[in-house]
């Protein structure tokens, strides 16, 4: 039996939102907890945190959204993922997002949305429940 | 030799009350392992005259308005005038925040802050791709002259002064800010206000940056040549630490990122060839008030002493105006919750407390709210009646820093000094600031700072109640949403303005913008002819990103 690989996780900052403090904690605590992280950095649209995804071979992506932008942002990724044959992998989320929001965003498909307040560990463990190395 | 035997009597008496404590600790022992400020930093359980005795009172603390401004920038502070209350405010279209400015000027609002939206603070217009979802989310969609001109209806700019959070493309909007009030009959020299202008904190923290750190200071030194001489009471910038605070860093470290900024700024400008003591009276600072009360007092005290003595020792400035630090300050939208957002009033308001006793100039105070979205009316009034309340019913304002002389508040002003100087050492070791942002450095500091204080939430060692203690269910509030018709109206608005004006004219603006750009010849006169033709804050941001490149996220984490 050969070991499965780790989970790969691409967290990304799409939009021309500056605010990374949260990316950049939970890359860190992703990283801390085994799993392989990249960060994309800021400034991303949905067609380069696509390409990213797909490049990278990732499992699923976490978008870190604090400007409002997600009603936007959230169904283009999941949509240029579709187109790409990559809907497999998990899009998840985290930022300030109104909670009147958040179904709608389910109903695109995203898998989970974490609010202000969440622990690092319990986004490693829903990551854990969650997320499997694709095959 | 009377105060020696005095700190002789203190260390005696000090030594009966330890061996008291012992006996009681060893029944009760104390509630916590360490006391710890919110950045991290060790407080004793008692001050005495021992930790201030290097204290020297004239040298050290001083009078207000006297070198080295550890009271105070004025002589007689607040009990002169009051700080000036200045919510900080963009929403939708121009016509949305033009009406939010009236309503809190006709509220007791003493100066105006503009919030722009994400595109504008990017040099990008409504209509580029980048701008999808963006528009009017996070503050005022600006994209040219046309846009200014309706913001500022029936707000005469001779009487009011306004400050705009705008760092790459500071010197478009100011540009338009001057024509505004050209076409208003105020002249250049009688305009007051601020652009925040200062690239390198958004390198280390805020994130909205364009082009590199190079070009982005040079035309940051344009700015402040400029206005130097033609726009005198402008604060050509606004050196800023409450982004690198918002960003996770320290308060040390939020003290020590951003004088070693305004190091660098001012080495800039002494490069380009001007006096020391014609620009720095116009250089402005910006500071965050965070929750923990005495730790943010002892920093404004301690940032107005190290600064005073960088220009007078270091830059040599003669003119007390130019050894002054004059500062906002924005209580912490970073300690605010989305749980239970009734509470953030109570966290407001014990800031504002702090920067007040801390001697701001200026103060804006952050609505309930915040952590949701752009304030609704009612949210923005009891965040200034906050600060309304503060001035003319507590009585903090009656007396000047009436901290001073207090044994804790005294070491720990010290204290943060001290550790601050350590970090500007490191800084200028490296080169300076800008080999500093170029290598990564403050921004690793404030990314582990960030990922420590996370993880001691995580922990319940930091309490934040409602979240991690004591945690209730949350309590719903209405918050303000953007209607997609300003949208539509922002983007027909920018079509017709690139119909109706001289587009012939203004490529050949954009193209003097170039020219200028590329022979280093100051480029503040062509771009406030170009905006005064409505060229379009992108147009020029794209010849800039053209001459000079972008700079992209190093993405450290």
């Amino acid at each position: 039996m050969s070991p499965e690989r780790k989970v790969r996780i691409l967290i990304a900052k799409p939009g021309l939102d500056g605010h990374d403090r949260g990316a950049k904690i939970i890359a860190r605590g992703f990283r801390d907890a085994g799993f392989e992280v990249i960060y994309t950095g800021l400034h991303q649209t949905p067609e380069q945190i696509v390409a990213a995804a797909i490049q990278e071979d990732v499992d699923a992506v976490g978008l870190s959204i604090l400007s409002g932008a997600h009603g936007y942002i959230f169904p283009e990724v999941i949509q240029l993922l579709k187109e790409k044959g990559a809907e497999d992998i998990l899009v998840f989320g985290g930022g300030i997002i109104p909670e009147e929001d958040i179904q709608q965003l389910y109903e695109v498909g995203v898998k989970t949305i974490f609010l202000p307040g969440e622990t690092i560990q319990k986004a490693v463990e829903w990551v854990k429940k969650n997320v499997r190395p694709r095959g | 030799m009377f105060k020696e035997e005095k700190l002789k009597k203190v260390q005696e008496e000090k030594k009966k009350w330890i061996e008291d404590l012992s006996k009681i600790l060893c029944e009760t022992p104390e509630r916590l392992s360490r006391f710890t400020t919110v950045s991290d930093l060790e407080i004793k359980g008692l001050y005495t005259p021992e930790d201030t005795q290097d204290t020297d009172y004239s040298r050290d603390i001083g009078f207000p308005g006297i070198y080295p401004f550890t009271r105070g920038i004025q002589s007689s502070m607040y009990r002169g005038r009051l700080w000036t209350m200045r919510m900080f405010s963009g929403l939708g279209g121009p016509e949305e925040t033009n009406r939010r400015f009236h309503y809190l000027l006709d509220h007791g609002e003493t100066g105006l802050s503009i919030a722009f939206h994400y595109p504008t603070l990017m040099g990008y217009d409504s209509d580029s791709p980048m701008s999808r979802g963006e528009i009017g989310k996070c503050g005022v969609a600006i994209d040219t002259l046309k846009d200014m001109e309706i913001l500022f209806e029936g707000i005469p700019l001779d009487k009011v002064t306004t400050s705009m959070t705008i760092n790459p493309p500071a010197s478009i909007l100011l540009a338009m800010y001057i024509v505004v009030a050209e076409k208003q009959g105020v002249g250049k020299k009688e305009i007051g206000g601020t652009i925040q202008n200062d690239m390198l904190k958004e390198f280390i923290a805020q994130k909205t940056f364009m082009l590199p750190p190079k070009p982005s200071i040079r035309i940051i030194v344009d700015t402040i040549e400029y206005c130097t001489k033609e726009v005198p009471r402008w604060n050509t910038i606004s050196i800023s630490g409450y982004h690198i605070r918002e960003a996770g860093a320290t308060a040390v470290q939020e003290l020590a990122f951003t004088l070693a900024d305004g190091i660098a700024y001012v080495e800039a400008a002494m490069g380009r060839g001007l006096n020391v003591d014609d620009f720095a009276p116009r250089l402005s600072f910006f500071f965050d008030s965070h929750i923990d009360f005495f730790e943010e007092i002892a920093k404004f005290r301690a940032a107005r002493r190290m600064w005073s003595k960088i220009m007078r020792e270091r830059f040599m400035a003669k003119n007390p105006r130019s050894w002054m630090l004059r500062f906002h300050t924005q209580t912490a939208g970073c300690s605010l919750t989305a749980q239970q957002p009734y509470n953030n009033v109570v966290r407001t308001a014990y800031e504002a407390l702090a920067a007040v006793l801390g001697g701001t100039q200026s103060l804006h105070t952050n609505s309930l709210d915040e952590t949701y979205a752009i304030p609704t009316e009612e949210a923005v009034t009891i965040a200034l009646q906050t600060q309304q309340i503060l001035a003319e019913e507590t009585g903090v304002a009656n007396t000047i820093d009436p901290l001073a002389g207090s044994y804790f508040v005294e070491a720990l002003t010290h204290q943060m000094e001290e550790q601050a100087w350590e970090y500007i050492r490191k800084i200028d070791e490296m080169g300076g600031m800008v080999a500093a942002v170029e290598r990564g450095y403050p921004q690793a500091e404030i990314a582990d700072s960030a990922y420590k204080y996370q993880r001691q939430i995580d922990s319940g060692e930091k309490v934040l109640v409602g979240v991690n203690k004591y945690a209730t269910d949350r309590s719903p509030i209405t918050i303000w949403r953007m209607k997609s018709e300003i949208e539509e109206r922002q983007l027909r608005r920018l079509r017709e303005v690139k119909q109706m004006r001289n587009n012939e004219k203004v490529k050949e603006l954009l193209h003097r913008i170039r020219m200028v750009s590329n022979n280093g010849e100051n480029l503040m006169p062509h771009i406030i002819d170009a905006v005064r033709e409505y060229a379009t804050v992108q147009e020029i941001c794209d010849v800039w990103r053209d001459v000079f490149g972008r700079y992209s996220d190093p993405g450290y984490f």
